[in-house]
């Protein structure tokens, strides 16, 4: 049950108040996001307690890994090919310009490893299962479903929440796999097939700017996605309001708010990840080019 | 009717309990004892905190100040593993069952002995069908999931999945809501069956008075606390049901006999107001 209180303007009258009454609405709403933030800290941290305790149940796990994998790889192969081949389309008049339009296998390639790849799955992940699992989760909150588990003696977030956040955790490394995959054949079909590139020359650029380490980079950085989307759409529907619009509201935050600690997530780690490599390869010549 | 043994130890006691959300006080000194074997109802009209009460009672809602004890051990105080053992000790019928949608009704009603007894996949189907006989409904409905389901069928498969781990104490909120009078009688039935074939105590949270008279030993009457005054108590009435017949509080025997009393005259006056804003 949500213990939060709910901060609410008061109207006042006057000069004073006209000048007063912005600032206590706005620390009104600054407290309530501390609010939110230390209860989703507190969330976060007895799912990694119960995650340690005590692992979920084989039929359990399945169940969410099929729903979570399984079910999403169609929606994130076919978009990875397309954002391959949009990307083809968008780089390819400001190369040819240059004369390096076979040049672009490696800049297609690359960007689908390091960014395109790790946020395009995790947008779709979550978009199409953190919604779907904070409607759920409200759903059973509302109909007293939670409350149920934990009469009958079972923990709600190791039963509910721990599958669902290690499915996430741990598969969204493939989604990542299948979409950046997808990219790459979709960029360089698009490239070989529709604007007539050497085959040779795309395959042999496409190769010297992509390396191991960017394929873990983008592995790395949707661990971290995976992690976020099960964690903030569990709390969401965890925390769901009472009524059908509660529930509505519960799945669109977590889309909302998954996507935008992505977002955030993502420029941090990108920048951690390039002071990473270039401490642990400072003369390669991958840095050297930029 | 039968009656719970007078001399009793109390299996439940509440001390000066408090509730609160947020800024709206909901529970206020509420205590009572309730002893081993009894059967209470908790009557009251919506938004006075029966369900509260019993959801506190079970540690699903925690106490704003006061205590609730069980078996002589204060519930907020317990860590999580002894909350979990407390828990099954008891059983609770949700007003609306609160099956879970994604199991059968066989997996409903097992639930709770896979959750805390993992081996003895054939004692688990033995006890299930018992219960389910218990309840009246046949085999055929194992395989269905709740959404196929009449409310009456679900509030059953509720009554069973609570049954399964042989509870102490019984909680039921709100059990006949929502049923037509036949499958209310039904419940009712299967409440005093349920109470004479296993040696269980039961707090039913209900406003049908039908319910309250013919399954309580005692009732307990819950008043809003937006509709008393500050030093006023909470619990309105506590005795047998013949007790409550003869109440001489107005509050009382409005209440019993579904009288809107004052609070026609109320929504009339905020009819006028809202029309003159």
């Amino acid at each position: 049950m949500s213990t939060g209180i709910e901060y609410s303007p008061r109207p006042r009258r006057g000069v004073l108040s006209a000048l007063i009454d912005p600032m206590v609405d706005l620390g009104a709403v600054v407290l309530g996001m501390f609010e939110t933030l230390g209860d989703m800290t507190l969330f976060a941290m007895q799912t990694l307690r119960w995650l340690v305790a005590r692992l979920p149940s084989k039929e359990s796990l399945y169940t969410n890994m099929y729903q979570i994998g399984v079910m999403s790889l169609p929606v994130v192969a076919l978009t990875g090919t397309f954002i391959g081949m949009v990307l083809a389309v968008q780089s390819y008049t400001q190369f040819r310009a240059f004369g390096l339009e076979t040049q672009l296998g490696g800049v297609i390639n690359r960007t689908m490893f390091r960014e395109l790849g790790p946020v395009l799955a995790a947008t779709m992940l979550a978009g199409r299962v953190g919604s779907a699992m904070a409607a759920e989760l409200g759903t059973m909150r509302v109909t007293e479903q939670i409350d149920a588990l934990s009469s009958m003696g079972a923990n709600p977030i190791q039963y509910l929440v721990v599958p669902r956040f290690l499915s996430c955790l741990l598969l969204i490394p493939s989604l990542t796999i299948m979409a950046v995959f997808m990219g790459v054949v979709g960029g360089a079909a698009y490239c070989v097939f529709l604007l007539d590139i050497d085959v040779h020359h795309y395959s042999a650029n496409s190769k010297t700017y992509v390396e191991n380490w960017d394929l873990l980079y983008g592995v790395i950085k949707s661990v971290f996605f995976g992690a976020t989307i099960g964690l903030v759409s569990c709390y969401r529907g965890f925390h769901c309001k009472a009524g059908a619009e509660g529930v509505g509201q519960a799945a669109t935050s977590a889309f909302v708010q998954s996507f935008v600690v992505i977002i955030v997530l993502d420029l941090f780690l990108s920048i951690m990840l390039d002071n990473i490599y270039s401490y642990l390869w400072p003369t390669s010549p991958m840095l050297l080019n930029g | 009717m039968a009656t719970s043994k007078p001399n009793a130890e109390p299996i439940i006691e509440i001390n000066e309990l408090n509730v609160s959300f947020g800024r709206q006080d909901v529970l206020r000194d509420i205590s009572l004892s309730v002893p081993a074997g009894q059967t209470l109802a908790i009557i009251g009209e919506s938004g006075c905190g029966k369900t509260v009460l019993l959801k506190t009672i079970i540690g699903l809602v925690r106490p704003t100040k006061g205590y609730v004890k069980f078996d002589g051990q204060r519930i907020d105080q317990l860590n999580d593993q002894q909350l979990t053992r407390q828990r099954t000790r008891f059983g609770f019928v949700f007003q609306n069952a609160a099956l879970f949608d994604s199991m059968t009704v066989a997996e409903n009603i097992s639930f709770p002995l896979r959750q805390h007894r993992p081996d003895g996949r054939a004692s688990h189907d033995e006890a299930m069908l018992a219960r389910l006989a218990e309840v009246g409904l046949p085999t055929a409905v194992l395989r269905k999931r709740p959404a196929e389901l009449s409310g009456g069928m679900r509030k059953r498969v509720g009554l069973a999945r609570a049954l399964i781990m042989n509870p102490e104490v019984l909680l039921y909120d709100e059990p006949t809501t929502g049923l037509d009078p036949i499958m209310s009688d039904v419940i009712n039935e299967l409440m005093i069956r349920t109470r004479k074939k296993n040696p269980v105590t039961s707090i039913i949270v209900t406003h049908d008075m039908k319910t309250a008279q013919q399954v309580a030993d005692r009732i307990v009457m819950l008043y809003p606390l937006t509709r008393l005054a500050d030093e006023e108590g909470q619990i309105l009435f506590d005795g047998s049901a013949h007790e409550l017949e003869c109440s001489k509080d107005r509050r009382v025997t409005q209440f019993i006999h579904g009288e809107a009393g004052d609070r026609l005259m109320e929504m009339n006056e905020n009819s006028e107001e809202g029309q003159v804003v």
